[in-house]
């Protein structure tokens, strides 16, 4: 007696993966004017997961919501999900402000209630943050099993199976659902969106809630205090010798 | 003289590096030969950059394609204007030939010696010189490679108003020498129009002071275009000045997918008008292009189906919620009137770099099987496809082509810069053959001079084409572009056996 999926995918808007993230002057955090935004590469290749798993068997899966915990203009990676086929979408607005990866994880746990979801997929961190904790906090708060790193997802009947990427190999785990699989970056290859799939997307339905219509306080427990890029890589030196190389590094300390 | 190959010959690494001078049977001009004073004078005047050793030479005396080869003993690498002056006088008076070379990057054989001529080198006049935020000016020597051009004026919030796949190593000297027209062209116009002065020195040794910043200067002749285009056969540029455009904020790109090439030309027209002026990119590639890229190449294809063309937009501009909603209003109606039949937007950077990297790779991927045959033309627009057609139909009739290794001709493809009525039609082989060579031409050249087109958009002449420019140009012409030469270089010391017939 199989179930059918009901997959949440969440996904998160930030600084595109090919541009160079570079500090404001303030240094209160990066610099995000004149600076072009996507799709956290891991959410894209989560979106796709599930696309494929409902390709790949179409009894499999019932429908496939997107999630964005975000400002106004993380409509934009769920309009960029919808066009890749993903069914329906919600926003939480919560502003322009960055929320903390357990709000975040509460957030998505009222949804997974609200969704019936039993199935969320997700990447195993965003870009920005690269916290990597989003996807446990919400497997903590629901009491699901869990499977991180996902490089390959097979299901059967209740089952699912998840090859891990892992120091040194893989491991193989395997749950029943309900469950949480966050994606690495083998999983797959995602997908343009095409042309008439965008055009059907702007039908597609994107509500808008808040944090607090859900009841959950996203008020942050850290400050942060300063954002300072790494200290520049001094120039280095021409030595002459093999004798001039080893004195130079003992001065260093570094034999 | 046997007239040069005009199939630029990719892949045959080894086989071609020939002397030019022998496998074309060259006769050599009559020139001086450098003696010991002249190096002592060369010596004098840069101390530091005259190069004698022959394997140190090797890599300036041919080309990258390992095409051409030449003889030269010297390189001679100034840092400064005065320096290239000195040395023009000394072999103008001694008749030394000189080739000028840049970064060596070009695809026509211009830039290697033929003979023994002295390789000037640019490579030591390698700064920036100055440049204004407000105006978007840059001054800058010669010998500035354009990627560290371009990194150094993103630095300011601007873009070089060039871009090519060679950027790592061509100089931007050498590409006001050779026009360069690469894939924005359709955007920021030609160096014709983006170049401002030019500094240069002619084959006397006179030093040519143009370098005027100016937009608007209408007192007399304008001298500098004479060096943008003249492949160092009129001066050695210096410098130069360039009106350079604000860096894009927004980048977006979609690839299409359309049925003819009837079809092509109605998206191109419909671009114009719907995208205006955040249009820079109309590239289009036939479906025998993405074939075989295809066969090499392991990212995902842009659209599921086979098309029998393919089309590459982009769009620069500064505001990208502006731009999008241009764009996908432009594309939707291109969907709707049935112009296009698939179609998919790039939602990030990288999916942006993957869909560059189908168009950019093709020409790498029509090398694979062993070599191709290379013509790079301007045709209008109607008749552009036909050429590849009849050229397809004319092999396929001389059975040439096949899918075996019996047949030399893999598959002749078509692709191009859409916007600039510049096609890069390839005949992909397995290896050279003359059978090819003799249907190709002259069949290709006769073909764009009765469309009244060019053989050459944007690699140039040099050594390669200087034969086939009759094709294009009228003897009158020809006679007027002789004279020119006589007067700036009454020796003819300046990239000889190269240009013009």
């Amino acid at each position: 007696m199989s179930t059918k999926l009901r997959i949440m995918v969440p996904v998160k808007r930030v600084v595109d993966a090919a541009i160079r993230p570079r500090v404001n002057k303030a240094q209160t955090g990066i610099e995000t004017q004149g600076v072009k935004y996507s799709i956290n590469p891991f959410c894209d290749i989560a979106v796709e997961e599930a696309l494929r798993l409902r390709e790949g068997n179409k009894d499999l899966v019932e429908s496939i919501h997107a999630v964005s915990v975000g400002g106004k203009k993380s409509q934009e990676v769920l309009r960029t999900a919808l066009a890749k086929g993903v069914d329906t979408s919600t926003l939480v607005d919560v502003g322009e402000k960055e929320v903390e990866t357990l709000s975040v994880a509460k957030v998505l746990a009222k949804l997974v209630e609200q969704q019936k979801s039993n199935f969320v997929l997700l990447g195993k961190q965003a870009i920005d943050s690269d916290a990597n904790h989003t996807g446990q906090m919400l497997a903590g708060l629901l009491g699901w099993p869990q499977a991180t790193n996902a490089a390959k997802i097979e299901i059967s009947g209740d089952e699912v199976t998840v090859t891990r990427e892992i120091d040194g190999g893989e491991e193989v785990v395997k749950a029943k659902l309900p469950m949480i699989v966050t994606t690495d970056l083998r999983l797959n290859e995602p997908r343009y969106a095409s042309l008439p799939n965008i055009m059907k997307a702007k039908k597609k339905p994107l509500d808008t809630v808040t944090a607090d219509s859900l009841g959950v306080d996203i008020t942050p427990r850290v400050e942060i205090l300063k954002v300072a890029e790494p200290p520049a890589r001094g120039a280095g030196v021409t030595v002459e010798t093999t004798d001039d190389f080893i004195a130079k590094i003992k001065e260093k300390g570094a034999l | 003289m046997i007239r040069p190959s005009l199939g630029v010959r990719w892949g045959a690494i080894r086989a071609y590096s020939k002397l030019t001078a022998e496998h074309y049977n060259v006769a050599r001009g009559s020139y001086g030969s450098i003696e010991q004073s002249d190096l002592d004078f060369f010596k004098s005047i840069v101390p530091n950059g005259v190069v004698t050793d022959a394997s140190d030479l090797e890599m300036f005396n041919e080309d990258w394609m390992h095409k051409y080869r030449g003889q030269s003993k010297v390189m001679l690498k100034p840092q400064n204007t005065e320096q290239v002056s000195k040395i023009m006088a000394h072999c103008n008076a001694r008749k030394l030939a000189v080739v000028p070379q840049g970064g060596n990057t070009g695809l026509v054989g211009g830039s290697v010696p033929v003979f023994d001529e002295i390789i000037l080198s640019l490579a030591n006049m390698n700064k920036i010189r100055h440049f204004d935020p407000v105006s978007g000016v840059l001054t800058a020597d010669a010998g500035v490679i354009l990627q560290n051009a371009d990194d150094y004026l993103r630095t300011q919030g601007f873009i070089f108003p060039l871009d090519l796949g060679a950027k790592g190593s061509c100089q931007i000297g050498g590409n006001l020498a050779t026009n360069a027209g690469g894939l924005r062209l359709l955007r920021y116009g030609s160096l014709h129009g983006t170049v401002l002065g030019v500094e240069g020195v002619f084959a006397t040794g006179e030093v040519f002071d143009g370098l005027s910043s100016l937009r608007k200067d209408n007192t007399g002749y304008d001298l500098k275009q004479l060096f943008i285009g003249s492949e160092g056969t009129l001066g050695v540029i210096t410098g130069l000045s360039i009106i350079c455009p604000p860096k894009p904020n927004a980048v977006n790109v979609a690839f299409l997918g359309l049925e003819s090439f009837d079809k092509v030309q109605e998206a191109f027209v419909k671009s114009r008008s719907h995208l205006a002026e955040i249009l820079s990119s109309f590239e289009c590639m036939d479906a025998s292009s993405l074939k075989l890229a295809s066969h090499h190449c392991s990212l995902q294809a842009p659209l599921s189906d086979v098309h029998p063309f393919s089309v590459l937009i982009e769009t620069s501009g500064s505001n990208s919620a502006h731009d999008e909603e241009k764009l996908s209003g432009f594309l939707e109606a291109l969907m709707e009137e049935g112009i296009i039949t698939d179609g998919v937007l790039a939602q990030d950077e990288t999916q942006i770099a993957n869909l560059w990297y189908w168009r950019e790779f093709i020409p790498e991927a029509s090398t694979k099987a062993g070599g191709v045959y290379k013509y790079d033309v301007s045709l209008p627009l109607p008749a552009m496809w036909e050429l590849v057609d009849a050229t397809n139909d004319r092999l396929i009739k001389q059975n040439l082509v096949g899918s075996t290794d019996e047949f030399p001709v893999v598959d002749t493809i078509g692709y191009g810069h859409i916007g600039d009525s510049n096609l890069h039609l390839n005949v992909a082989v397995r290896r050279y053959d003359d059978r090819v060579e003799q249907a190709l031409e002259p069949f290709v050249f006769e073909f764009v001079a009765k469309h009244k087109g060019s053989v050459s958009a944007e690699h140039g002449l040099g050594f390669q084409k200087a034969h086939a420019l009759h094709y294009s140009k009228s003897e009158h012409m020809i006679g007027l572009m002789k004279a020119l030469k006589r007067h700036y270089d009454p020796n003819l010391i300046l990239n000889p056996y190269k240009y013009l017939p």
